[in-house]
């Protein structure tokens, strides 16, 4: 360890801008969260456990839990099919297809949900066959699943996509000349060497999922215990005037959004042993 | 009789008891956000009533949002069975689009409203300002705190009350009311989001010197806040606010849930009904529940849109659509 400074700047200057950094982070997001819970505890532990329990609320948990459980399976699915298409491969549209992954980026969600109005709602373009057969998409389960997967598409693709084109495609090769099928090489070359970077992915991917609102606001239809994400529940609880509620579903939220953090923690930490432990073990021949 | 017969029968007795053991018809009733309460109070009264009075389950499913986002929803094909709005123009958009009869405001009585409210100010404890009546919100020097009047029902219903305020004075005419109404919205340092929005402006952000609201929303405040940190003042008179219900004709008779749609909106006339609707401080349109809870109901003179503005299929184009009275005094500022 040598304690030669990396810059010229004095210590006033540093320990001045470490300061306005913390600050300004404890400011926007460690008062809010610190408030969260303070409100939802205004009226006392009783009274915070009470509002859990509501069955709507606790309905709304598990509606969210279970929208990101079906999601987070197609991303999965979808993420690692793009970025090895864009990643191994050579193909006419390939800048557009990459185009396309970031759409969900540019398009404010708002504006995705109205979309699927317009495709599936009872007014547009598929919405009077879906009534004719009795499909219900909008207002119901299924919408909801489309918007947050819509939402949560680029996620995964984003993470894998530079992760993949830097690891190069030696080692899939060297296995598949060795023998090994296309599965072979899948699951005992790719998928190890992606794990991590595909699991940081899904945390995002996650993360986005639990916390949608606009998309599924616009979708949902708001009915209690049965279309009601918890995003959705916090903001009704909060405008029919109960505080308590509302902060208090806001802290499972906040909960779960620290549970992410901490994965996501764990995940990074992980992945740099990983490339260092690579790096340690690379034969010299090959560094050349 | 062969085999096969035989247990084609059995299978349709089989089906015939299994399907009505977990078909209870289901209602799904479309409304704005804060009438929660007061439905959480109802959908099982109204259990009770139809389950002695038929033998069936009914089961009651809610959906409170913002109240043109909810017949937004409605339109879009969100399967509501009925609505229960705060504000006709909300139901006239569905009845625009044939999903509710034309004439739904005379299918139940009293316009289809089984209750009201009126406008009444919320001001800081003690009345600093001392306010009384409208007249006083067009002073200058004070604030004004409401939602906006184009795009809100607490918004139309205060700027429509201060307008007929206007109207009633000793030579009130259109000319004047368009002034009086101008100097109010001049008072105002901003137009909130919505009811709740506007409530947060005044009591959380503190905000304001006088916040117009529903009588009912008063008590919720009250639930939140406490009640040491405000008063409710009534002025000299006020709008009479309508809360329309109707059968979405379009689902019902897709779903064949006519008959529980029409008696589960009949019975909020009921005695039980109104007398639910006064504990959730709404004001009941029975007569003798009324008198029952007087003392939560001051008395106040109040004119509907109807009477004063030739109902809100009038009110509407000419204040709040583009170009409308609205739109042109706003301007003016």
């Amino acid at each position: 360890m040598s304690f030669r400074r990396a810059n010229a700047e004095p210590r006033w200057v540093r320990l001045l801008l470490t300061a306005v950094a913390l600050g300004f982070l404890a400011l926007f997001l460690g008062l809010p969260l610190l408030a969260v819970f303070v409100e939802a505890l205004a009226a006392g532990v009783p009274a915070y456990l009470a509002a859990l329990v509501e069955p709507e609320t606790r309905h709304a948990v598990l509606l969210s839990l279970l929208i990101a459980l079906i999601v987070l399976p197609f991303n999965v699915l979808f993420g690692v099919a793009a970025a090895w298409a864009i990643a191994r491969f050579d193909f006419k549209g390939k800048s557009l297809l990459i185009t396309l992954i970031d759409l969900p980026f540019a398009v404010s969600p708002v504006v995705a949900g109205m979309l699927f109005i317009l495709l599936f709602g009872a007014r547009g373009w598929f919405g009077p066959w879906l009534s004719e057969h009795d499909f219900r998409i909008i207002f119901a389960v299924p919408g909801m699943l489309i918007a947050t997967l819509f939402i949560t598409f680029p996620f995964v693709a984003r993470e894998l996509i530079p992760l993949m084109q830097t690891q190069g495609k030696d080692e899939e090769e060297a296995a598949v000349s060795l023998g090994a099928s296309g599965w072979q090489m899948f699951w005992r070359v790719t998928l190890p060497n992606i794990k991590w970077g595909l699991l940081y992915g899904v945390i995002l991917a996650n993360a986005r999922a639990l916390g949608e609102f606009g998309a599924v606001s616009v979708v949902s239809g708001h009915i209690r215990g049965e279309t009601n994400t918890l995003p959705l529940h916090v903001e009704i609880l909060y405008n029919e005037y109960n505080a308590v509620g509302a902060f208090a579903a806001a802290s499972v939220l906040a909960l779960l959004a620290l549970v992410t953090l901490v994965a996501k923690t764990i995940v990074e930490w992980r992945m740099h042993k990983e490339t260092q432990m690579l790096e340690a073990d690379l034969p010299p021949e090959k560094t050349q | 009789m062969n085999a096969l017969a035989r247990k084609l029968a059995v299978a349709s007795l089989a089906l015939g008891l299994a399907v009505p053991a977990f078909a209870d018809p289901s209602l799904l009733n479309v409304s704005y956000d804060v009438a929660r309460d007061f439905y959480k109070d109802y959908n099982p009264l109204f259990q009770k009533y139809w389950k002695a009075k038929t033998g069936e389950n009914v089961e009651l499913k809610q959906s409170h949002a913002g109240s043109t986002k909810q017949v937004r929803a409605v339109a879009d094909g969100l399967e509501a069975d009925v609505v229960t709005m705060n504000q006709a123009t909300d139901v006239d958009f569905l009845a625009e689009r044939g999903l509710v009869a034309a004439d739904y405001a005379k299918k139940f009585p009293n316009n289809a409203s089984p209750y009201t409210s009126t406008m009444v100010f919320i001001v800081r404890k003690g009345n600093p300002k001392g306010f009384k009546d409208w007249s006083d919100l067009a002073k200058p020097g004070v604030q004004v705190i409401l939602p906006h009047p184009k795009n809100t029902g607490n918004g139309r219903y205060s700027y429509l009350a201060a307008w007929g305020y206007a109207l009633r004075q000793p030579g009130g005419n259109e000319a004047s009311a368009r002034e009086f109404v101008g100097k109010l919205l001049k008072n105002a340092p901003l137009f909130a989001a919505g009811g709740r929005d506007a409530t947060t402006t005044f009591m959380q952000r503190r905000i304001g010197d006088v916040l117009v609201t529903f009588e009912s929303e008063a008590e919720l405040i009250a639930k939140e806040f406490g009640r040491g940190e405000f008063e409710v003042v009534y002025p000299t008179l006020s709008i009479l606010t309508e809360f329309p219900v109707a059968i979405v004709d379009k689902v019902v008779d897709k779903k064949g849930t006519r008959k529980q749609a029409q008696a589960y909106l009949e019975y909020l006339w009921s005695k039980e009904g109104q007398e639910n609707a006064a504990q959730n401080y709404l004001r009941p349109r029975d007569a003798e529940v009324l008198k029952k809870y007087a003392a939560q109901f001051p008395a106040i003179k109040t004119f509907s849109v109807d009477e004063m503005f030739g109902g809100w299929s009038k009110a509407s184009p000419a204040h709040f659509k583009d170009g409308g009275s609205f739109d042109q005094i706003y301007q003016v500022k």
